[in-house]
């Protein structure tokens, strides 16, 4: 049922340009990333029970790589730029990692904090290596070597730059799928119900935590390059902890203990601050306020909403 | 040695704010186990409501000298939050962390509008009125004698909760719940009570602690968010859950601060940051914390 669901969101995906004005679709850009960037964070959240607040250093390395690799060192492959700033994002999470891997629980979570804001003012105090606060511009890319010179920057962004993302997100959903299914993605879940025990059958807590907060730095790097094309800017806030702080909102938001609920979290929360922010200045207080109510009433979040309310139905 | 000297007193006078929230922030994470990221709006709800509450004081005939009384009683008087919140949190008391983490981050979210709600996106300041008490002279260096006042404050209170948790009858019964909260409850401890009490001592001590530095600088809406930052590094640094950490914490971020910001003003939460992953990586548990299992 799963994959049959997950086909028909793809699909309603891709027919969404002809249907939807060109506002909402470069809103569902920023909601395929952070969809990217929460599969991701949810490996290492939901699957592996540790909880960072500090991942939207990840989303900004991404950023940041594409924006020097793009501006600065004429590099226009959206290809290789996705590849070189997930090596980045790895290459970063694994000094981070093998500190932060020895912690769990509130401790790990400030560990990661910390590292959020040392990145963030590296990015904003350095300003002659990072722009400052103003940060640094992200060049439109060429996709599988076309540059599509012909659009301009809202039609390449709404048309081929779109299905691309979509393409990406299926692909990398899928190989998450399989990866939390596989023999790693269930020793995860061992350790996270029972660290001890998992530890005694021979599982290598350390190396297979860092191993998932690795990947997950890399879908949040990959994230983080699809937000800074869309935006063509990437700045310091990016990088702050309270940026961090809505990527676990949204996961929340979603579900995390289900597959898709990050997916779900990522949608809502982009069409709902969107539509907040357009009938408020206070949005984030109604945003908190939505929060509250999530995280008192309905911990499962909006998938797990959606199954009591489907559960119901067929039992009447 | 004068650059020395404003070091110094820059630094011990941003140290005494700051141990006033992270306290508070060490008090609720000592008995309760949350980690209130919150903490860093209380500080900029005392700021705000400390600058209204001496406006309307002063419009009212108040000599403009009694403005620190005035302060602090404001600050006190935002206990009255404490409660409210506290009984928002127990809906959560029975579920992970992560979740109590969280409520606490909707809480920054609401906060940031509700001060824009009342005090604007505009930054607010006190003037100068700091002035009118003077200024010390201790050699050739001349210190906003506020300033002095305001350090010897949060020592007195600094002094006066370590009295209290160390003496008192209702001190012993809060470490007890801190240290064992099952086996206080057999004994008797309300611990629904004991929980709120300690939020609302946690709140105060954060909302005094803006109070006590509006005179010297702006309330503006980025103070929650950034203050959390430092508020967190000074707990890292001197162990959860640890009243002493907590100074001594705050003793090192103020005077890193300070001395980043004179001599390499690009390093100043830098150095900080590094100096929490250091503490961190050698000292797993703070300076002053219980160690992790």
């Amino acid at each position: 049922m799963r994959a049959g669901f997950a086909l028909v969101a793809v699909a309603a995906l891709v027919v969404l340009p002809s249907l939807a004005t060109p506002y909402y679709v470069t809103l569902v850009l920023p909601a395929l990333a952070y969809s990217i960037a929460l599969l991701g964070f949810n490996l290492l959240f939901g699957y592996t029970g540790l909880l960072s607040f500090g991942h939207a250093l990840f989303v900004a390395i991404g950023a940041y790589a594409a924006a020097v690799l793009s501006s600065k060192l004429g590099v226009k492959s959206f290809e290789l730029i996705l590849l070189a700033s997930g090596a980045a994002a790895v290459a970063a999470a694994i000094p981070v990692a093998l500190i932060s891997v020895r912690y769990e629980k509130i401790f790990f979570g400030i560990l990661t904090l910390a590292f959020g804001m040392l990145f963030h003012s590296f990015l904003f105090k350095f300003y002659d290596i990072t722009g400052g606060d103003t940060g640094i511009r992200v060049l439109r890319p060429s996709l599988f070597g076309r540059a599509y010179a012909e659009l301009d920057k809202t039609a390449f962004l709404v048309g081929p730059f779109y299905y691309y993302c979509v393409a990406l997100l299926a692909v990398l959903g899928f190989a998450m799928w399989r990866l939390v299914r596989s023999p790693f993605g269930l020793h995860l879940v061992a350790t996270r119900e029972n660290r001890r025990k998992s530890e005694y059958l021979g599982v290598r807590v350390r190396l297979f935590r860092l191993i998932a907060f690795a990947i997950s730095a890399f879908y949040c790097a990959i994230g983080g390059v699809i937000l800074a094309i869309n935006t063509g800017q990437s700045d310091p806030e990016l990088a702050y902890w309270t940026h961090s702080g809505e990527l676990v909102f949204m996961t929340v938001l979603g579900g995390f203990a289900n597959f898709l609920g990050p997916v779900v979290g990522a949608f809502s929360f982009i069409f709902l601050k969107s539509e907040l922010m357009g009938m408020t200045q206070y949005w984030r207080f109604w945003m908190g306020l939505v929060l509250v109510l999530i995280v008192v009433l309905f911990p499962r979040g909006l998938v797990g909403l959606g199954q009591d309310l489907w559960i119901r139905v067929r039992r009447p | 040695m004068t650059a020395f000297f404003d070091i110094l007193i820059g630094g011990v006078f941003h140290a005494a704010v700051l141990f006033l929230v992270a306290a508070g922030l060490q008090l609720v994470f000592g008995v309760q186990k949350i980690v209130n990221l919150a903490c860093g709006s209380f500080y900029a709800l005392g700021a705000y409501f400390g600058i209204s509450a001496v406006n309307w004081t002063i419009a009212a005939g108040m000599p403009p000298a009694l403005f620190l009384p005035v302060l602090l009683v404001s600050g006190l008087a935002l206990g009255v939050i404490g409660p409210l919140i506290e009984a928002l949190l127990a809906t959560v008391y029975h579920r992970d962390e992560a979740f109590q983490l969280l409520l606490t981050f909707a809480l920054v979210l609401m906060f940031q509008d509700i001060l824009r709600f009342f005090w604007g996106a505009n930054p607010q300041q006190l003037g100068d009125l700091v002035m009118t008490y003077g200024k010390l002279s201790v050699g050739k260096v001349q210190v906003p004698a506020y300033n002095v006042l305001v350090i010897a404050a949060s020592i007195a209170i600094a002094v006066g909760i370590g009295a209290f948790l160390q003496k008192t009858r209702f001190g012993r019964i809060l470490r007890a719940t801190a240290e064992n909260r099952e086996m206080s409850q057999a004994l008797g401890v309300n611990v629904r009570w004991m929980y709120a009490s300690v939020f609302t001592l946690g709140t105060v001590l954060g909302t005094v602690g803006g109070a006590l530095v509006v005179p010297t600088a702006a309330a503006s809406l980025d103070m929650p968010v950034e203050l959390v930052v430092e508020a967190f590094a000074v707990v890292v640094i001197g162990g959860l859950g640890s009243m002493r950490g907590a100074l001594v914490g705050a003793l090192i971020v103020g005077l890193m601060r300070a001395a980043a910001i004179s001599w390499y003003a690009e390093l100043e939460m830098l150095a900080i940051y590094l100096v929490v992953i250091v503490v961190l990586v050698a000292r797993p548990a703070g300076l002053f914390g219980k160690p992790i299992e």
